[in-house]
């Protein structure tokens, strides 16, 4: 039992007890992060092809150079239906500037959604979600949910909730193209 | 001083207790006691036991220690069983959608109490940081545990204690010693001695003057065996975490509707589904049901397609169709690592309305029928020559607005109201309709169109979860390992015998880990058929 | 049909060949001092009788088994009756395997009446065979109950033999902490005794009282009514927020707290109010007539056996019972569990108690091989340790719901 074994020995158990680590911090990393791939501010926001209300398919890729504000909604939704307005007003605004707006409807058939549109005269895209397969990649929760896209594509800001003219305005300073 | 000289002339590693090559006590205090040293472990030294100057050696001694092993044991059973007082958030038996759902309902079903529990994160109990960390730590003390105690073990194991020194004999649990005839043959004894217990299924050892037979040590590795198993058990359960072996997903598809489960390349189709139910005569006993009936059996008939356009979602699928079949309770369809489980069903939903358009100014001529499907309308359908109908409004599930107008409260048709327009392109005549609960608003008194209502469609909606779980064969893997270990260890015994002959006494000494009792009956076993004038003697240890 | 009468009859055999061979066994054990008696003679004799009629009571069972098995289209394992009725099978069955090691008559004296009261307790569930739901319709449900069964059948034997060696070895001149912890443990026998009587007794007389709470349930027919509860045994307890429609022998003395979840917990706590009253009479009356406490009126027959020979036996028993358990209880269960569910493991209540089940008895063998707890501190542990197997059978059902309370209880 030489020194060269003792401190053989030493590093074993570093090199055992630092895997354990690994283990220990693996373990409580996964059991926080619950969902690795949800949309995060920050992050490329997910690239998905929908169907457009009275339109071909639009994917969101496409629009890359633009700046996206990507709103999922739904007729059952009364604060959906008091921002349309809003979201409409600074669509006309911006939309020669590299806007486009999107709206999300998750899961309703076009008759249902085409009046709706009409009745709040929405004039951006309209696109049809109707498995709702889009609305879980985004982990779509309570809605109205909005999604500010730069133009390279990444999330820079995701709000939950009714949106009014001013608060669209200051964020669209984010994400509209210089 | 790293090493410590036996009188035999073997040189021991400090910490040793029974020297590795004669089996005489070494260390001083605990020959003087009166205690032998347990034989647990062989007498080797444990590497844990012996250097504890540095940190490390310190955190390796502690998880080490089967004393701290038991502490987690128990801490994991106490909190385990905490867990189990109310239920957990995922057993919650009403739907709680928000986590202020989820506080409201522990503290108004549970009172102070329920509070307390879901303030100190009870509910969720099981995936909490401290609790995953005592899993973590359980599995540490498991591996290193194991490491501490195998290497010496073996050491002591493969060279088998043949020749050993008398105090070790007389240690053993069960001893004897006798006074030979000074004519008697020694070594004709030790050889009769080991026919009789090749007999009985030990391997001999011998020397010149003593036999050792044992039986049965490779049950001496089951401990570890099992640990083995129980560490890639706890590897498997780690290793759901990595991206994309674990998936845990809930589609509900309507019969006819074909949908994408979310996260794979996959479409699933409902064709039908049904719910059976025992009959009459297959019962073997008649029993009081009150008019209900048990169900047999819940299927739905699925197609599962792979969808070619699978990289961008949401995009228009080009779809193959890859397995056909029935899903029923405990048979999920399997394709690749996928599993899709029939979970839940919703039945005899609403799935279309029927109508037939009538005339009311002429005596209600049937003019034509028609169907309302409440998840994908049409727009405009002709139900008779020249006459359309067309959709003005769809309300899925109809509440009044706040602002008076109709509106819906969710996309699903659960109370639908539809706002139609019959068109008559050859009259000229265009009328405004609306249906709601059962009945049919016309918008004029008068009017000339009108609707009846018929059976509408009905469609059950099958729950279906699918499931990727890549770490279970390493998990079932595991488990089979650890049941070898646990049978090893436990259903076979490691059993010795020493005779040995020593001047003109003969000394006879037997260890086993377990069932001293069957070992006792061979020692008796042998000591009659020798004829050894040996009185076997068998200590207590307290 | 038929042989579903067939079954009924032969485990009606089967248990009275149990009930007469407990006597023997007690008999053999507490006679041996009987006047004009050869100890040893007697011992050996009567014990012969009573181990050969638990044999044939267990051939009867068999056939009860098979008979109901075949008659009812799957292994009797599938409500609370059957599996009640199969536990005290394996528990003889693992009184019969360590008999032919041991040859130790008088383990029998506690192992036959624990398979009586186990037996006695099954009988109290509704007894018809009832055609399998979709979930239980799968061979995993005969391979992980029966292998379950069966190990904690033998962990019973663990938990007699444990149980004889404390009335064996604790002094009974004084008293102690042991001794108190012991009449505690008789007691909860006494309870379980207690129950059975009630509810044997109860349920033969036209007395129930119903209730009817305030919630809806659909029915059968699919219409929304108000949920009834029937009481068998007098109401000490009302379910929480209820009014009786049907009144009993006696009136209720208070209501349940709201948090008893499901519409037969209150019932339930009812039940064991009843059977911890009974089993508090019980052990009071048993204690009058003896003088003494139980322990020291049991222990003089046990004087005879080695104190070493019972911890062994107890220790073997759990050796062998717990990878048995282990396979059936939790490998099994988690194979099946996932065929059914695409989850191995979901902590289900009843999943965490066999858990905890499990480490109790992997910290018993860790305490027993690595840290020398033999004799004594075993033999407690063998009892705590079949305390909480009984928690999980019976206080798990009562009082969680979770994904197994399918059986009823």
């Amino acid at each position: 039992m030489g020194i060269m074994n003792k401190s053989n020995r030493t590093y074993v158990r570093i090199a055992v007890l630092g895997l354990l680590l690994v283990a220990l911090v693996f373990a409580l990393y996964s059991s926080f992060v619950k969902d690795p791939d949800a949309v995060k501010v920050g992050r490329a926001a997910p690239n998905f092809s929908l169907e457009q209300l009275n339109g071909p398919e639009l994917a969101l890729d496409d629009l890359k150079g633009k700046g996206v504000v990507l709103n999922f909604w739904g007729t059952w939704c009364e604060p959906c239906k008091k921002e349309m307005p809003a979201l409409q007003e600074q669509y006309n605004k911006f939309k020669d500037k590299g806007l486009v707006v999107l709206g999300v409807n998750i899961g309703e058939s076009p008759v249902a959604v085409e009046p709706f549109v009409k009745q709040f005269g929405v004039e951006f895209p309209i696109l049809l979600d109707r498995q709702s397969q889009i609305t879980k990649l985004y982990r779509i929760g309570p809605i109205p949910t909005t999604f500010f896209i730069a133009p390279d594509g990444e999330v820079k800001e995701i709000f939950i909730g009714q949106l009014n003219e001013a608060m669209i305005a200051d964020k669209l300073s984010k994400i509209l193209p210089k | 001083m790293d090493q410590r000289k036996c009188e035999c002339g073997h040189t021991n590693p400090v910490g040793t207790l029974l020297c590795e090559s004669c089996g005489k006590p070494l260390d001083v205090e605990v020959f003087e006691q009166t205690q032998f040293p347990d034989m647990r472990y062989e007498g080797m030294a444990r590497r844990s036991q012996t250097y504890s100057k540095k940190w490390i050696d310190r955190i390796w001694n502690a998880f080490s220690s089967v004393k701290i092993a038991i502490g987690i044991i128990i801490v994991i059973l106490v909190a385990s069983a905490v867990g189990t007082v109310f239920p957990q958030q995922q057993y919650i038996p009403v739907p709680v959608p928000t986590e202020a759902d989820v506080a409201r309902f522990y503290t108004e079903t549970y009172g102070t109490l329920g509070t307390v529990y879901y303030e100190l994160g009870f509910h969720n109990l099981y995936s909490s940081w401290w609790f995953v960390t005592l899993l973590v730590l359980l599995g540490t003390s498991l591996v290193i545990c194991s490491l501490d105690r195998v290497v010496p073990l073996y050491k002591a194991l493969s060279k088998p204690r043949l020749n050993q020194h008398k105090s070790f004999l007389k240690g053993q649990k069960l001893f004897g010693e006798g006074e030979l005839a000074p004519e008697a043959d020694q070594a004709e004894l030790l050889d009769r001695a080991a026919v009789a217990l090749k007999k009985k299924g030990y391997r001999i050892f011998r020397a010149e003057r003593a036999i050792m037979a044992e039986k049965g040590r490779f049950s001496r590795w089951g401990p570890y065996v099992n640990h083995i198993g129980l560490i890639l058990f706890l590897i498997g359960v780690l290793m759901r975490n990595i991206p994309g072996f674990y998936l845990d997903e809930y589609v509900w598809v309507r019969e006819g509707q074909t949908v994408a489960i979310p996260s794979t390349p996959y479409y699933i189709k409902s064709e039908n589904y049904e719910t059976t139910y025992w009959s009459e005569e297959e019962m073997p006993e008649k029993l009081e049901l009150n008019g209900g009936a048990i169900p047999k059996n819940f299927q739905t008939d699925a197609v599962l397609y792979l969808n070619k356009n699978a990289d961008v979602p949401g995009k228009k699928p080009e779809l193959v169709e890859v397995q056909k079949g029935p899903i029923v309770v405990n048979h999920p369809m399997i394709e690749g690592d996928i599993a899709i489980y029939q979970s839940g069903v919703q039945e005899m939903q609403l799935g279309a309305l029927n109508f037939v358009l009538v005339d009311a100014k002429n005596g209600n001529k049937e003019l034509g029928a028609f169907k309302f499907d409440l998840y994908n309308p049409e727009a405009e359908q002709e139900v008779a020559a020249g006459i359309k109908v067309r959709v003005l409004d769809y309300f899925p599930d109809f509440i009044m607005g706040s602002d008076g107008k109709p509106a819906t409260k969710t996309n699903l048709p659960k109370n639908p109201m539809v706002a139609l327009e019959i068109v008559d392109g050859t009259a000229q005549v265009s009328e405004k309709l609306v249906y709601l609960q059962g009945s049919v608003l016309t918008q004029k008194e008068d009017a000339r169109f009108n609707l009846t209502f018929q059976k509408p469609d009905l469609v059950d909606i099958s729950g279906l979860n699918v499931r990727i779980d890549k770490a279970v064969p390493l998990i079932y893997f595991g488990s089979f390992i650890f049941m070898i270990g646990v049978v090893m260890g436990f259903f076979w015994q490691h059993r010795r015998i020493w005779v040995q002959t020593q001047d003109e006494t003969v000394l006879l000494a037997a260890h086993t880990n377990k069932n001293w009792f069957g070992l006792r009956r061979e020692v008796d076993g042998l000591v009659d058929q020798l004829q050894l004038p040996v009185t076997i003697e068998e200590k207590t240890k307290a | 049909m038929q042989l579903i009468q067939l079954s009924d009859w032969l485990l009606d055999i089967a248990f009275l060949l149990y009930v007469i061979s407990s006597v023997l066994f007690v008999v053999a054990m507490t006679g041996k001092n009987w006047a004009g008696r050869d100890p040893k003679q007697h011992e050996e004799r009567y014990g012969r009788i009573a181990y050969w009629l638990a044999v044939i009571g267990f051939l009867a069972q068999t056939g009860y088994v098979i008979a109901r098995w075949i008659g009812g289209g799957h292994s009797p394992t599938s409500n609370m009756f059957e599996f009640m009725a199969f536990l005290d099978y394996c528990i003889i069955l693992a009184y019969l395997i360590i008999y032919r090691i041991y040859k130790l008559t008088v383990i029998g004296a506690f192992v036959l009446p624990l398979g009586v009261i186990m037996l006695a307790y099954s009988y109290v569930f509704p007894k018809e065979v009832t055609p399998l739901i979709p979930s239980l319709r799968s061979y995993w449900l005969h391979i992980h109950v029966t292998t379950a069964a069966l190990g904690e059948g033998i962990l019973a034997v663990g938990f007699a033999a444990g149980l004889m060696y404390l009335i064996r070895t604790v002094p009974q001149h004084i008293s102690t902490r042991s001794t108190k912890w012991l009449e505690g443990v008789l007691a909860v026998v006494l309870m379980l005794v207690g129950f059975i009587l009630m509810e044997s007794t109860f349920s033969r007389m036209d007395q129930k009282t119903v209730f009817e709470m305030n919630k809806e349930q659909m029915n059968a027919i699919g219409q929304m009514e108000k949920v009834r509860v029937e009481y068998t045994m007098p109401a000490i307890v009302a379910p929480a927020d209820s009014k009786i429609v049907q009144a009993g022998p006696m009136n209720p003395w208070f209501e349940a707290p709201t948090w008893m979840e499901g519409k037969d917990a209150a019932r339930k706590m009812n039940t064991m109010l009843w059977s911890v009253l009974t089993g508090v009479i019980l052990y009071g009356g048993l204690r009058l007539i003896f003088r003494k406490r139980l322990g020291a009126v049991i222990q003089p027959s046990l004087e005879g056996i080695e104190p070493d020979l019972l911890d062994e036996i107890s220790y073997r028993a759990i050796s062998i019972g717990y990878p048995v358990f282990t396979l059936g209880a939790l490998i099994f269960a988690m194979i099946w569990a996932e065929e059914a569910w695409g989850r191995f493991w979901g902590w289900d209540p009843k999943e965490v108690w066999a858990l905890i089940v499990w480490l109790f008895y992997s910290a018993y063998l860790h305490l027993r091989l690595s840290r020398g707890w033999i004799g004594a501190k075993s033999a407690w542990m063998s009892v705590i340790g079949f305390v909480i197997i009984l928690i999980t059978l019976v206080v798990v059902n009562l009082v969680i719901a979770g994904l197994h309370s399918y059986a009823g209880v």
